[in-house]
């Protein structure tokens, strides 16, 4: 696999092969089949887990389609703006989208709610902190690629304020999920730029010791998530229901599943929210161990290939950006899958691309728009 | 904000560093991902049985078990409102192998419209949960249930449903009093405890079924149950027997209450009738009346709409809700004010030369007799319905002391006790006009208001229950409907009731009542036809309503104005006089004069309750127009 990833590493070869003058249609078009391959078939089992777990409501599945169709539409077209572009964007879409959460921070105030900020009725629901799981990412990116790498102590305090000022607005709204998650894709560009180990060493130390600091600025329900995780058994028909009801539905499934439709559990209404953020019970109750590891190796793959784009970057931006993008995908689906099975506490991640929702779809996908980006513009860029 | 290139940054660098820390990142991928197929693992295989039994128990559901309402009888013991059984065809989409195929199947065997099935396809769209049965049809027919029962074979997944639908047997001269029950919606259900309805499909929406619903409902029970994998109830684990609702005997006699519509038939009005001692309402009718079993089920949009567009108001119930100026029949309550307030007796007599004039005022407010009655005293004043003597009254009475003694009658009140929706009329007084039209009160409106006419207004029921006071000499008894719930009786004493109405010479009630006996027994008595050959002593007065208010020195007549613009005919009467059993108000609209035209339908009641009633006979109308002058 090493070698699978330093191969590309290399200038591109003589154009013996013919490749390098004649693209190929996937080339022109900026996508990756691999990838679209992949993101497609997922989406396609994706629905079919839906319509079991939706109560097997056409017209929910039907939304959930069309959302990804919108926001397939969004990936193709982020695709075809070239990394040089897309770090140009960094800077103003990094400050838009402050503005923005600085507005939603004040509108709060002014009592008008902060998840459902900016609101074109019936057409999208637009959440600012959404935005800024990309932007942040991006801004940090374009920051440390200008830098002479691995990152020293000094970009480290530029990063800091960068993710930190955001994900501060973010965690008032309050959404801690959703800030530690725009956290975690900056971190994750500073990692994949090289930070030194003594230095995450001593960062992680200092934020284990800043947990209790963490603890006590939580709000109530925040830390009965917490608790709740610790033991479910405590309160068994209050938060520690879904759960105790989840696992149950998942260990129920056994290997093979109750089969497509068949989920006792979901379906009778022990399992709220099956179709949203727990839709995952209702895949292990009806596939089985099966069925979720066909749905794990499907985003491993995905994941795999979109770690293989990333390290076939040529510029440091759109290397750092992409690997970020991924690796966040792939947290999304270890704490949702990890919250469902019981072992992370339940904090509000959908499962990517399978959920019902369409802000997260759009999102993600706008990422994987972004790594495609990166990939297929490589040839474009004299250098 | 761009740093400067510095020398330093090197790609081949950067690109080695980024390349090892992506190769670590896809080790802490597959060891996360090997945590969460450990964790599966340990779920789906190792523990799996415990996660099954566990889901297995899950199974166990409770389920609501609605009470059945409770019945209502008259006051006779005849069934008002009953719960048949009726049976209703569902469908449980899940276990329905080719749904278009099996809905065609239906549509075949029972006849049924096609907006049916898309009714159906919308309901099932809306189910809550699956394995949820949705309905296709309600109250199947004895022959579509065979023909269902025959190609059961064919039809998994169509189940018929047994369930007990409200009927009402006399719904058509019920239909107001009784009310109707209706499938619950949203707003109702935020209304009532959704527990104790959870089961529940009807509520009761007016009427005495609207009234009593909680008394009538019941308390629902409920059953643990043990269900399949598929939803489908394998056998009970547990159960609290629902409490069916109370039985109602009402104080309604359904013998009086059919001739009262029969009385009305084809015409637009209302009679109330009421026994005076115990403030019993026996009837309660108002026409036209309309089919209330047609609401039970739902009724369909054109018969709604016609119903509701229908100029006749079916749907409205006159009796409690309909406004009418009061007309003569408000002259004994201002008789009883004048005496009470000392500003007449008996005895006093004026002149009437056909008019009354206020002093300082050349407006002349005329006697329905234009030429007048002559020497008038309070008696005769009642026996021939005279204009001027109430004018002159009211004028001394002014209208504050008349607006405080008719409140006590109860006009302007919502009088009886459990009567859903009544209206309170109205009882104008200064601060009433000051708030509706920023003016003052005028002395020629009190004179109006002396003969029932001006701004009072009052219902059918308000008229019943103020004459059933004055049969009883004063003595207020709360008008309901309810005479015992389950085998209690209810008490009489309600809350709530007025003050009685005193008289400083209670042997001046007599002079009052005296005066009504004329008005059907004396010789120049307004209904004196309508009381001709009474056989019991029988006190009344007519009235007649205008429907617009006629200028000064202008004459009609009834003939040639449209029907609807036709003067309302009105008549109150009670009976005995000695021992009152029955007080009555009838109100017929566009009828023209009260005298001719209302007085015989109160006589035939009061014949009816006094005379006939376990004869079981009705007599014929008894209501003529003889083509006399008409008292107002």
């Amino acid at each position: 696999m090493v070698d699978f990833l330093l191969r590309r590493a290399h200038p591109v070869k003589p154009p013996e092969s013919g490749m390098s003058r004649k693209r190929s249609l996937w080339e022109r078009i900026h996508l990756d089949p691999w990838l679209l391959g992949l993101l497609l078939t997922l989406m396609s089992a994706g629905l079919v887990v839906l319509y079991s777990a939706g109560g097997q409501s056409l017209h929910l599945v039907t939304a959930q389609a069309l959302r990804f169709g919108v926001a397939l539409a969004g990936m193709v077209i982020i695709a075809q703006f070239s990394p040089s572009t897309l770090q140009r964007w960094a800077l103003p879409a990094y400050l838009v989208g402050m503005a923005m959460l600085v507005a939603v921070e004040v509108m709060g105030d002014m009592g008008m709610g902060a998840q459902r900020w900016l609101v074109i009725p019936g057409v999208i629901r637009f959440q600012p902190s959404e935005m800024m799981k990309l932007a942040v990412p991006m801004m940090v990116a374009s920051w440390l690629s200008r830098r002479e790498l691995p990152p020293r102590w000094q970009d480290l305090v530029v990063c800091a304020v960068l993710i930190g000022a955001p994900v501060l607005l973010i965690a008032r709204q309050p959404d801690l999920g959703t800030s530690l998650l725009v956290a975690m894709a900056a971190v994750f560009v500073i990692l994949l730029a090289g930070l030194s180990w003594r230095i995450i060493g001593l960062l992680g130390a200092m934020a284990a010791a800043a947990l209790p600091l963490l603890w006590m600025n939580m709000h109530d329900y925040q830390r009965q998530r917490v608790l709740t995780f610790l033991d479910p058994e405590s309160d068994p028909l209050g938060a520690g229901w879904n759960i105790i009801q989840s696992t149950t539905a998942i260990g129920s499934g056994g290997l093979w599943g109750k089969g497509w439709l068949h989920g006792t559990q979901s379906h009778l209404e022990f399992l709220p929210e099956s179709h949203t953020d727990f839709i995952v019970a209702v895949l292990g109750e009806e596939f089985g161990l099966v069925g979720m590891l066909a749905f794990l190796m499907l985003y491993l793959l995905i994941v795999y290939r979109g770690l293989w784009l990333a390290g076939a970057a040529q510029e440091t931006f759109g290397r750092l950006l992409a690997g970020s993008v991924i690796l966040t995908f792939f947290i999304y689906v270890f704490v949702n899958i990890g919250m469902v099975s019981g072992i992370l506490p339940v904090v509000g991640v959908p499962l990517p691309l399978v959920s019902y929702g369409g802000t997260s779809s759009v999102t993600l996908l706008a990422g994987f728009g972004i790594l495609m980006a990166i990939h297929s513009h490589r040839r474009l860029l004299p250098r | 904000m761009r740093p400067p290139r510095d020398t330093l940054k090197n790609p081949q660098q950067e690109l080695r560093i980024f390349r090892l820390r992506a190769l670590l990142a896809v080790v802490v991928v597959l060891v996360l991902s090997g945590l969460l197929a450990g964790r599966l693992f340990y779920l789906q295989i190792v523990q799996h049985e415990v996660y099954s039994t566990r889901s297995e128990k899950n199974r166990v559901r409770v389920e609501p078990l609605p009470p059945t309402r409770g019945l209502i009888y008259d006051r006779n013991g005849e069934l008002l409102a009953e719960n048949r059984p009726t049976y209703n065809l569902t469908i449980v989409r899940e276990r329905v192998d080719d749904l278009d195929r099996t809905l065609s199947l239906l549509v075949d065997l029972l006849d049924l419209p096609e907006d049916r099935v898309e009714a159906f396809r919308e309901r099932s769209r809306q189910r809550q949960r699956p394995y949820q049965p949705a309905l296709l049809m309600s109250d199947l027919s004895e022959q579509q249930i065979a023909r269902l029962a025959v190609n059961r074979h064919r039809l998994p997944g169509v189940e018929v449903e047994a369930q007990l639908l409200r009927y009402y047997p006399d719904a058509k001269i019920m239909s107001h009093v009784l009310g109707y029950v209706g499938r619950i919606n949203t707003e109702e259900l935020q209304r009532v405890d959704s527990g104790n309805y959870a089961g529940t499909h009807f509520i009761g929406k007016t009427g005495v079924e609207r009234f009593y619903e909680d008394t009538l409902h019941g308390q629902a029970g409920l059953r643990k149950v043990e269900t399949n994998a598929r939803g489908r109830v394998l056998r009970e684990l547990g159960r609290t027997e629902p409490v069916p609702g109370e039985n109602l005997t009402l104080t309604l006699d359904t013998g009086l209450q059919r001739l009262a519509v029969k009385l009305l038939d084809g015409r637009r009005g209302s009679i109330v009738a009421i026994a005076p001692k115990t403030g019993e309402i026996l009837a309660m009718a108002s026409v036209p009346g309309f089919d209330t079993n047609q609401f039970v089920t739902g009724i369909d949009v054109d018969s709604y709409r016609a119903l509701q567009q229908d100029h006749d108001l079916p749907l409205f119930n006159r009796a409690i809700r309909g406004s009418y100026p009061a007309g003569s029949t408000i002259k004994p309550f201002m008789a009883i004010t004048g005496l009470r307030d000392g500003e007449i007796t008996p005895d006093d007599v004026i002149y009437d030369p056909g008019y009354y004039q206020l002093p300082n005022d050349s407006r002349r407010y005329h006697n329905w007799l234009r030429w007048g009655h002559g020497r008038v005293n309070l008696e005769r004043a009642l026996e021939v319905s005279n204009n001027t003597y109430f004018y002159s009254l009211a004028h001394k009475l002014g209208i504050d002391r008349i607006h405080a003694s008719l409140s006590q009658f109860g006009f302007g009140h919502r009088v009886a006790a459990d009567v859903y929706g009544q209206g309170a009329g109205l009882l104008p007084s200064r601060e009433w006009k000051r708030a509706r039209f920023d003016q003052p009160w005028y002395p020629g409106e009190t004179l109006s208001v002396g003969i029932g006419q001006g701004y009072l207004q009052i219902t059918p029921l308000q008229l019943a229950a103020a004459t059933a006071t004055l049969a009883n000499r004063g003595h207020w008894v709360k008008p309901r409907l309810v005479h015992e719930i389950g085998d209690e009786p209810v008490p009489t004493d309600l809350p709530d009731t007025l003050p009685d109405v005193e008289l400083e010479h209670p042997e001046w009630w007599k002079d009052v009542i005296a005066g009504m006996e004329d008005v059907l027994s004396g010789n120049e008595g307004t209904a004196r036809r309508a009381g001709a050959g009474l056989e019991y002593r029988m006190a009344g007065k007519s009235g007649t309503a205008q429907v617009f208010s006629l200028g000064q020195d202008e004459r009609y007549n009834a003939d040639e104005i449209k029907e609807r613009l036709r003067d309302h005919a009105l008549f109150t009467a009670f009976a005995p006089v000695e021992d009152p059993q029955i007080a009555v108000s009838v109100i017929i609209e566009n009828a023209g004069g009260g005298s001719h035209n209302a007085a015989g339908p109160a006589r035939a009641m009061t014949d009816y309750w006094l005379l006939e009633r376990d004869h079981g006979e009705i007599p014929p109308e008894g209501a003529v127009d003889d083509g006399e002058p008409e008292e107002q």
